[in-house]
Parts: structure tokens; C-alpha cells; sequence
């Protein structure tokens, strides 16, 4: 296990580090679809040198990120977040796979419970597919801060995986600071926690209420404390609306990979609050309904809420993607329930090319303008979108064959299909 | 999304694609090519209309009456030409200074790769002079350029003349609301590119321009090489096969209507008699003509470097046949005042009308919407393989001993990843070998250093042929039923990504490589007869397609060739095609070498699997 790890870890930090040297990576810094105006790395040096002239970096309208990022010295965090990543989920899912994979199904079902030989190598999968993701690589190139909120989510969800209260409230804490969508990790951490405590979800027991205002207290109050920290550091409120507000209002509409840009762009300036609502609680929304349905799967709903965040988000990057990406081989004993996964693939494989070409036809040659790109944006998210409810349908469909038994019959005896409707 | 959700009647439409698979397959490329055929037939086009209300609806009056004297300061300028034996630069800077023009120079100088034996040229250095006449009438924001080359020998005299005539016509009228530069560039595109490099401040090979005007919105290249014309003929293919907004083609037509000149696009006058055979095919020989030069992505005027800048640009030419109708100096003058006088009222950059378009005649175009289901029935074909391939790895449950498939994985991806790095690499040698390698060539065979770069270059392509089929089973043993299964489908996706991205910044270029490439993805496998499919991938590879093009070329411009002097010229284009990519970055041959010929080079390997 860990010579293929080192291996595929040298392998990772090759590529960075050639890539990182060669003349590509300024090309790739600029690209929109790799940093955003909030994890730029050009605008982190624009904050630290204001920060070294005594100005407020938040004095302008450059620099957004939170206070505590300028003071970490970014390129050795990104490759830290290399290692993390592993580690991370090296421990994780197997202890889940585990857990979940009791044996209280009917007995046709062994060949949709995972063999223990496969689930040897999920987290090889999962670090292979997050350190050898383009995106993750060109993100990482790019210096992009994304892959530092990716790193504390990722710690996040190990502490929460290894049960660890303490840790995962103030993990959470720090993604929820960094940007304010990881907010919506706390209903799978509280399951999944709960579940580990065999706490039952159910709102009439005090001991369900204690849980929640015990992890509740100490979300809050790391939160507290942080930002008091960044206040003290910095000796102003500036930050605030220049972090969240821009992150909530949605002022820089540079082309990105999300839907926001185009749609305020065109929109008329009354109307803007109200969708700018929309939008938003969008994001957070589907927060109760997939906890709702999710409630015994912590993890497959920790899974769709960062899908469903990378997707909705103000200024999504590619990094965001390949969080949720890495996600996909611990899913792996989905597939043969997977429907669209080839068109899926397709399509984003096409649209990942077609960003840059699109980009160049409006930018640079001028013929085409800003539909066609927006067009691919479009495209692209619907594959997100169609990839996340496709696994989502799998997990439900499988939950559906274990309970059920895999070969349904109809009462007559032929052979029955199930049909989503 | 019942599709989607439906099982039965996904299972259904996939059964049905993957029975009907090569029918349908084969009726796609049909309709496809069929489609493009029929974009030339003149119910199905849109006749041209100007889009920009700012150019439309205004009123324009040409009066300028000095042809016979603009004739005359051509003849002087020849005079001078011939006796400095180049650009005249002294008797220029003078005579624009006479006019009353802001006038300077700006010295380049440039050293080809190689050297370039169409216009024997190697190192080069020259001297640009242009003059600004200041916009009386408006702050200097913005700017149009005339620019006329200054060619060797007796050509392109009468441009200058005229745009000297133009320049004393113009500095007296006070409508300009637009900086207007008069250009004389040496050495045509290579003085173009040095003088929008040291305009816009991107200098790599001369000198900064000293002063400049506002931002140019648009500019017209002129050449004019005898003193009566019979037509005059609108250049438009810039580098990269883009293309200016086809308000200026419009306005150009419009003005010829106006004036009464006889205007032809591709050489190729306009018929009205679209509904005869012989009316349809000169039509499509028109549309085909459009679609070659742009293919070719290399620049045919001296207007191709502007469309890099956001500048509309084309060139025209006047043409001195046998026709019997005459046009004089005078009226191009008139025709070139309105032009200009029309493009001083722009409020905006010319961007209503449209810039993705094919001309098969002057007055009628086809836009993107119209050409565009040609290449996607085309591609479609590819995404129709790549499902059938899919259909077939995914139907046969893969493990049949659990054992197995935990090694399974890692030799298909070796299987995989070999044959794929192999081929790129071979293109990246394909890209680098032939220039890095002109000396040693010269210093052991007897050729000159352009044969030497396009033989090496040759060399390369075919060694590649030879290089990458079975190396995948040093490394991974017997190729396996499903290695090339899996190679095909990753080939053949890799291809469709690659055709429709190039059709979408080259239209013309990506329909005419899904043309030939299409076919051998479709149809090769292991199982067909080896020696008879190898003949048909090298017949449809890349550089036959280049030969065939180059000799289809020649038929359209009605100028047939023997088969030796097209190999000549097939030669000449190839290295082409390399100075321009190191000259002006066109595109066409890093895409071919580092892409293309590498994707050709997996199904060439899927043929030689076992």
C-alpha cells in the first residue's frame, strides 16, 4: 500500500513541479476557469504587499481573501494539501466501507457488497484520482487558494470520519470561514457523528438535542474565536464585506465555470437582489432534503453537498470540482447502476476542451462573443448535475437491491425492471 | 428525460444504434457531405445585407477626381523604387510630408528559420513608412487604415500612387472623425506584422512606432498593379482561417453596385443563373475556393495579420483580364473614398454582421447555423462508434475471476498509455526535427536548406508509420481483444473533441480533416484485411490529404498541374506552412504535427494490434 502511494505521490509532485517551471504555468494562472477572483494568487500578492505597505489589503477591490490566508506562506501549503489529501482519505473509507457494509442484507446481494481486496485499494483510488486529476493539477499550478479550502474539507472530513467531535466542529469552523458555503457539511457531520454515538435522529430525545447543541457550541464558538483572531490581526471589520459580501453579492462578474456571471450580467440592476436570493439559497437548500433522504448515509451526503456546493457556488473553480471528484471511486460499487456515466463523461470531457477554445474565439479573436462560452458553462454544469443525481439514483437504486434482493420478480414470475418516475 | 430515466426505452434506442450502427454511420456521412454540397445552392443561402445601421442608411458622395495624377505619382514612385532598388524611403517621406501627412518610419529587420524560395528571401530587413492624417473633427480615438505594399519589381506601383492620391484628396476634406493611416509596407506580410508589432506595442522584431493614432477599427489593403482594371477582386482568409465581419464584404459589394465596378470574390464572378448545372458548380467552385484558402490558415492578403488585433481587414485587388469593361484610377478612387467615408461614420467596431461565414458568390453568404450540420453529422458519426464501442466493453462482464481483474487494469492502462505516448511523441518530433535539423542535413546530403527541412520533415511522417504499432506488446504482451477495443474508443473520442474544437475556430479545416479522418476511425479494426486497409489510412492520412488538396486547389483555380509539379508544390507548401507558423504563428501546423497526425497514428496502431 505504501510503495504504489509514494509512487503515485512522486509521480503527482513531478508533474506539478515541471509544469510549475515550464512557461505554461502564467498561461494556466490566467485562465478563468482554474482561479477565481477570490483564490487568485496574483490578488494574494497584490494583499501582501498592500500588507507590507501598512494599507488595509482590503482597501480595494482586489483582494478577498480571509485575513488568516495572507499570513500562510501559499505554495508549501498547496503541496501540503498534496499529502493531506492522502492521508486523509487513506484512513477514511475504509473504516466507513466497513461500517456501512454490514452484513444484515439478504444473501443474493453478496456480489453488491464490497469484497474487503477491493476496498484495499480505494484510497489509492481516491488519492490517484485527486493528485492526478487535470483539474486538481492545473488549480495547483495555478497557485490557485482553492486548494486550500479543499485541504481543510478534506481534514474536516477525516476528523468527522474518524469520530473525532472536537476536531471536525473546528475544521468545519475554518472551511465555513474560508468560504461560507462548507456551512452545509454540518448536517452530514452531526449524522454521521451521531451514528457513531448511536444517538438516534429522532427530535423528541434530549440526547439528540444535547449532541446538537454540544458540536453547535463548538462550531460557533471556533468560529467566534477566528474571526476574532482575524480581527486582531488585521485591527478592522474591513474583511467582512470584503470577503463574505463579495462572496454573497456576487460583485465580480468575470467569466467563470459558474452560472452566476452571465445571468447577473444580463440582468436588470432592480431585479438583481431577488434572484441574487435565489441563487444563493439555492446553494443551501438542498441541504434538507438530501439529509432527509440521506439520513442513514452520511458520507454519500457529504458526497452530494460538496457536488451540489462546486456546482451552485459564486465563483466555482475546477479545484472545487475535483474535491467532489476524488470522491468517485469510493462509489466505485455503483457503476453497474450508472446510466449516463459515458454520456456524462463525454460531455465534460468535450466541454473541457471547448473552455479554452471558446475563450480564445471571444477574448482574443473577437468573432464569437460571450453566449458561446456561456453555452458551455451551461453544458458543463448540466453534466455536473446530471453525474451527481446519476450516482445519487445508483446509491438508491442499490439501497433499493439490498433490501429487496437484486433479481427482482414481478408477481407473475417474469423478470421485473425498476422505472424512476 | 424519459430517455434518460427509462430503461426500456434507453435499452431500446441503444439496441437499435448499435444493430443499425454502420447504416446509420454511413447514411451521417452522406447527409453530411450532401449537406455541404447543397450549402452552395442559392435557395439555401441568405443574400447579403448590411447589418450596421451606421454604414446602412447614411448617404455617402464620392467626388474624388484625381486618378490620372495618383497614375502619375505611381510612375514617379516606380522611378524611385528602381533606383534605390527598394522602398523609396526618402522620396516617400517627402512626397507624404507634401501632402501633408504626419509621416514616419520604422525599420525592422528578421532572419527566417530558412530560407523562403517562393520570394527568396532570407534575412530580412526593411523600412515602413506611414503617414497620419489627423482627424480634424473628433478627438483621436480611433483610427482607419489604407496600406499598399511595396512589392519588387513592377508591381503595386499604381497602389501607391493611389493611395498618395488619396492621401492629398482626403487631407483636404473635414468630415474625418477617424485618424486615417496611410501605410507603405516593405516586404509585405513579414513589414505588416512588424508594423502592427510596433503600433500596438508587442514588439518582437523592429522598432517601435514613434507616434500612432487612435485605435484602428478597420483597414483595407489595396493592390493594384496596371492603370486600367477589369475587376476588382475582395480578399478576405486571414491567418488562422478567420475572417473580417462580413459588413466590410458588404460594404464593398454595396459600393461596386454603387459605382458600377465589376467585383469578384475568389476570381470568380457572380452568375445569376443559379438554377443551371453549369450556374450551381460555379458556385460551389466559388464556395470550395473560400474553403481551401481558409483551410490553409495561412494569410492571402496583406490584411490576414490585422484580424489578430480585432481589426477588420481585407484586401482587394484589382485585376487586369481580358474583359471588355474597364474600370479607371478615378472610380477606385471613388469607390475607396466611400468605402472610407463610410467607415469614418462607424460609432462601434463592426461587429453586428456576422464573422463565421462561407461565400459561395459576393451576394449570397451561409452562416454558422447553415454549415455547421455538416461537421456535426460528420462528427456524429465519431460519438456513434464511440457508443457501439462503449456498448461492447460494457455488455460482457468483465470479471470472470475475481482474481483477475486486479491486474487487468493496470496492463490495459499500460496497453493504453503506451501507444498514446509513443504516437505524441512522434509528433513532437514531427514538430521540432525538421528546423532544428536543417544544418546536419545540408552538411551530409546535396540539398538546400528548405528541401532539407521539408524532406526531414517527410522523413519523420513516414518513420512514424513504422515506430509505434506493437510496441504495446514488449510491454504488456499479446494485444488483447479489449486493449484495442479501448484504445479505439479512447482514439476515437480524442478525435471527435479535437475535429469539433478545430471547427470551431476553423471551420473549414475541421470539415475537411473529418472528411478524410472520419472514414478510417469509423471503419478501422484489427479484423479487416491488413494490406488493403493500410493502403486506405495512408491515402486518407494527413498529408495525402494535403496532396490531394494541393492538386484539388489547382482545379478550382482552373490551372491544372502534372503530377510532378504538384509534387513541387505540395513540397513548397509544407515548408509553407512552417514559415508561417514561425513567422506569424499560424496554427495549422503545430495542430496537424502535434495533434492530428498523433490521433491518426492510434488507429494506425489499432490496424497492426495483434
Amino acid at each position: 500500500m505504501a510503495a504504489p502511494l509514494t509512487l503515485l505521490l512522486l509521480v503527482a509532485v513531478t508533474v506539478r513541479a515541471a509544469l510549475f517551471r515550464s512557461s505554461l504555468s502564467e498561461l494556466i494562472s490566467e485562465r478563468v476557469e482554474v482561479v477565481s477572483p477570490l483564490t487568485a494568487w496574483k490578488r494574494v500578492i497584490e494583499g501582501l504587499a498592500l500588507l507590507d505597505l501598512g494599507v488595509s489589503p482590503y482597501s480595494g477591490d482586489v483582494f478577498h481573501e480571509t485575513p488568516l490566508t495572507i499570513y500562510l506562506f501559499h505554495f508549501l501549503v498547496d503541496y501540503a494539501e498534496v499529502t493531506f489529501m492522502v492521508s486523509v482519505k487513506k484512513n477514511v473509507f475504509r473504516k466507513q466501507k466497513f461500517a456501512l457494509e454490514a452484513d444484515r442484507y439478504p444473501l443474493d446481494c453478496l456480489e453488491l457488497i464490497r469484497s474487503p481486496k477491493e476496498m484495499y485499494y480505494i484510497p489509492l483510488k481516491v488519492a490517484m484520482f485527486y493528485l492526478l486529476n487535470p483539474f486538481t493539477i492545473l488549480s495547483c499550478v495555478a497557485k490557485s487558494t482553492c486548494g486550500l479550502n479543499n485541504a481543510i474539507i478534506a481534514l474536516f472530513i477525516l476528523s468527522t470520519i474518524k469520530g473525532n467531535v472536537l476536531l471536525s466542529a473546528i475544521f468545519l469552523s475554518l472551511a465555513t470561514y474560508q468560504s461560507i458555503y462548507p456551512l452545509t457539511l454540518c448536517a452530514p457531520a452531526l449524522l454521521y457523528l451521531m451514528q457513531r454515538q448511536y444517538i438516534p435522529v429522532n427530535f423528541r430525545r434530549a440526547s439528540f438535542w444535547w449532541f446538537i447543541v454540544q458540536y453547535a457550541f463548538m462550531y460557533l464558538g471556533s468560529l467566534f474565536v477566528i474571526i476574532c483572531l482575524s480581527f486582531f490581526l488585521l485591527g478592522s471589520w474591513d474583511y467582512l464585506p470584503s470577503v463574505y459580501g463579495f462572496i454573497l453579492s456576487v460583485p465580480d462578474l468575470t467569466p467563470n465555470i459558474g452560472l452566476f456571471w452571465y445571468f447577473f450580467a444580463e440582468m436588470f440592476e432592480h431585479f438583481r437582489l431577488f434572484f441574487l436570493c435565489v441563487f444563493q439559497i439555492n446553494v443551501f437548500f438542498y441541504t434538507i432534503p438530501l439529509s432527509i433522504k440521506l439520513k442513514e448515509h452520511p458520507v454519500f451526503l457529504i458526497f452530494m453537498q460538496l457536488a451540489v456546493i462546486s456546482i451552485f457556488k459564486s465563483y466555482p473553480t475546477v479545484g472545487d470540482i475535483s474535491l467532489y471528484m476524488a470522491f468517485l471511486p469510493v462509489w466505485s460499487h455503483l457503476h453497474r447502476f450508472l446510466r449516463n456515466i459515458f454520456l456524462v463523461s463525454c460531455v465534460l470531457l468535450a466541454c473541457s476542451a471547448l473552455f479554452p477554445v471558446l475563450w480564445h474565439l471571444w477574448i482574443y479573436a473577437g468573432s464569437a462573443n460571450s453566449n458561446f462560452y456561456y453555452a458551455i458553462t451551461l453544458l458543463f454544469n448540466v453534466a455536473q448535475i446530471l453525474l451527481v443525481s446519476d450516482y445519487f439514483y445508483a446509491f438508491l437504486r442499490r439501497e433499493h437491491h439490498l433490501t429487496y434482493g437484486l433479481y427482482l420478480k414481478r408477481k407473475d414470475g417474469s423478470e421485473a425492471t425498476l422505472v424512476l418516475k | 428525460m424519459g430517455l434518460l430515466s427509462d430503461p426500456n426505452r434507453r435499452r431500446a434506442l441503444i439496441s437499435l444504434l448499435t444493430r443499425l450502427n454502420t447504416p446509420i454511420c454511413i447514411v451521417c456521412y452522406m447527409a453530411g457531405v450532401a449537406w455541404f454540397m447543397g450549402l452552395a445552392f442559392e435557395p439555401f443561402t441568405l443574400r447579403t445585407y448590411m447589418s450596421e445601421n451606421a454604414m446602412g442608411s447614411t448617404m455617402v458622395e464620392e467626388r474624388f477626381p484625381a486618378g490620372e495624377r495618383a497614375l502619375a505619382t505611381g510612375r514617379e514612385f516606380s522611378a524611385h523604387k528602381k533606383r534605390t532598388g527598394g522602398m523609396p524611403v526618402e522620396w516617400l517621406m517627402k512626397t507624404m510630408q507634401a501632402k501633408g501627412l504626419e509621416v514616419f518610419t520604422q525599420r525592422f529587420s528578421r532572419t527566417l528559420p530558412f530560407p523562403d524560395e517562393n520570394k527568396e528571401r532570407y534575412m530580412v530587413r526593411g523600412t515602413n513608412v506611414y503617414g497620419i492624417l489627423r482627424a480634424p473633427r473628433a478627438p483621436r480615438t480611433e483610427a482607419l487604415v489604407l496600406s499598399a505594399p511595396c512589392s519588387p519589381g513592377d508591381n503595386n506601383n499604381q497602389a501607391v500612387g493611389l493611395l498618395l492620391g488619396l492621401a492629398e484628396y482626403f487631407r483636404n476634406q473635414i468630415y474625418w472623425a477617424k485618424d486615417i493611416i496611410f501605410l507603405v509596407n516593405e516586404h509585405d506580410l513579414i513589414g505588416m506584422q512588424a508594423w502592427l508589432e510596433g503600433y500596438h506595442h508587442t514588439n518582437t522584431t523592429g522598432t517601435f512606432c514613434h507616434s500612432r493614432g487612435g485605435s484602428i477599427q478597420a483597414a483595407l489593403s489595396l493592390e493594384l498593379s496596371s492603370d486600367i482594371i477589369t475587376s476588382l477582386d475582395l480578399v478576405l482568409e486571414g491567418l488562422n482561417g478567420q475572417l473580417p465581419n462580413l459588413d466590410l464584404a458588404n460594404l464593398f459589394y454595396a459600393f461596386c453596385q454603387k459605382i458600377g465596378v465589376l467585383c469578384t470574390i475568389q476570381g470568380k464572378l457572380q452568375r445569376n443563373d443559379w438554377d443551371s448545372v453549369s450556374g450551381y458548380s460555379h458556385a460551389v467552385q466559388t464556395m470550395m475556393l473560400m474553403v481551401m484558402k481558409q483551410a490553409s490558415g495561412r494569410p492571402w492578403g496583406d490584411h490576414g495579420l490585422f484580424l489578430r488585433y480585432h481589426i477588420e481587414a481585407a484586401t482587394i485587388k484589382g485585376v487586369n483580364s481580358f474583359r471588355q469593361y474597364k474600370t479607371d484610377a478615378t472610380t477606385i478612387g471613388r469607390l475607396l473614398e466611400g468605402m472610407y467615408r463610410k467607415l469614418n461614420n462607424l460609432l462601434e467596431r463592426l461587429h453586428q454582421s456576422y464573422f463565421f461565414y462561407l461565400m459561395p458568390s459576393l451576394s449570397h453568404f451561409v452562416s454558422i447555423g447553415y454549415y455547421m450540420p455538416a461537421f456535426g453529422l460528420l462528427a456524429v458519426i465519431l460519438l456513434l462508434r464511440a457508443l457501439d464501442l462503449w456498448v461492447q466493453l460494457s455488455t460482457p462482464p468483465q470479471r470472470t475471476e475475481d482474481g483477475v481483474t486486479d491486474i487487468e487494469p493496470v496492463r490495459g492502462v499500460l496497453s493504453l498509455l503506451t501507444p498514446l505516448v509513443i504516437s505524441h511523441l512522434t509528433g513532437v518530433a514531427l514538430y521540432m526535427l525538421p528546423i532544428r535539423f536543417q544544418e546536419m542535413a545540408v552538411e551530409h546530403f546535396p540539398v538546400s536548406e528548405t528541401e532539407a527541412v521539408v524532406l526531414t520533415a517527410i522523413a519523420v511522417y513516414t518513420a512514424g508509420l513504422a515506430l509505434p504499432h506493437n510496441t504495446h506488446r514488449l510491454l504488456s504482451g499479446e494485444g488483447t481483444e479489449q486493449g484495442w477495443r479501448v484504445l479505439k474508443l479512447v482514439a476515437v473520442l480524442y478525435l471527435a473533441v479535437l475535429l469539433g474544437c478545430t471547427a470551431l475556430i476553423n471551420f473549414s479545416l475541421g470539415f475537411i480533416l473529418a472528411l478524410t479522418l472520419v472514414p478510417v476511425a469509423a471503419f478501422v479494426t484489427p479484423h479487416v484485411p491488413k494490406v488493403l486497409s493500410a493502403f486506405i489510412l495512408v491515402i486518407l492520412s494527413p498529408a495525402c490529404t494535403l496532396l490531394f488538396s494541393v492538386f484539388f486547389f489547382q482545379e478550382l483555380q482552373e490551372m491544372p498541374i502534372s503530377f510532378q509539379d504538384g509534387w513541387l508544390l505540395f513540397l513548397s507548401v509544407i515548408s509553407q506552412g512552417i514559415l508561417d507558423h514561425s513567422l506569424y504563428g499560424s496554427l495549422v501546423y503545430p495542430l496537424i504535427t502535434l495533434l492530428v497526425y498523433p490521433c491518426w497514428l492510434l488507429f494506425w496502431n489499432i490496424l497492426f494490434w495483434n
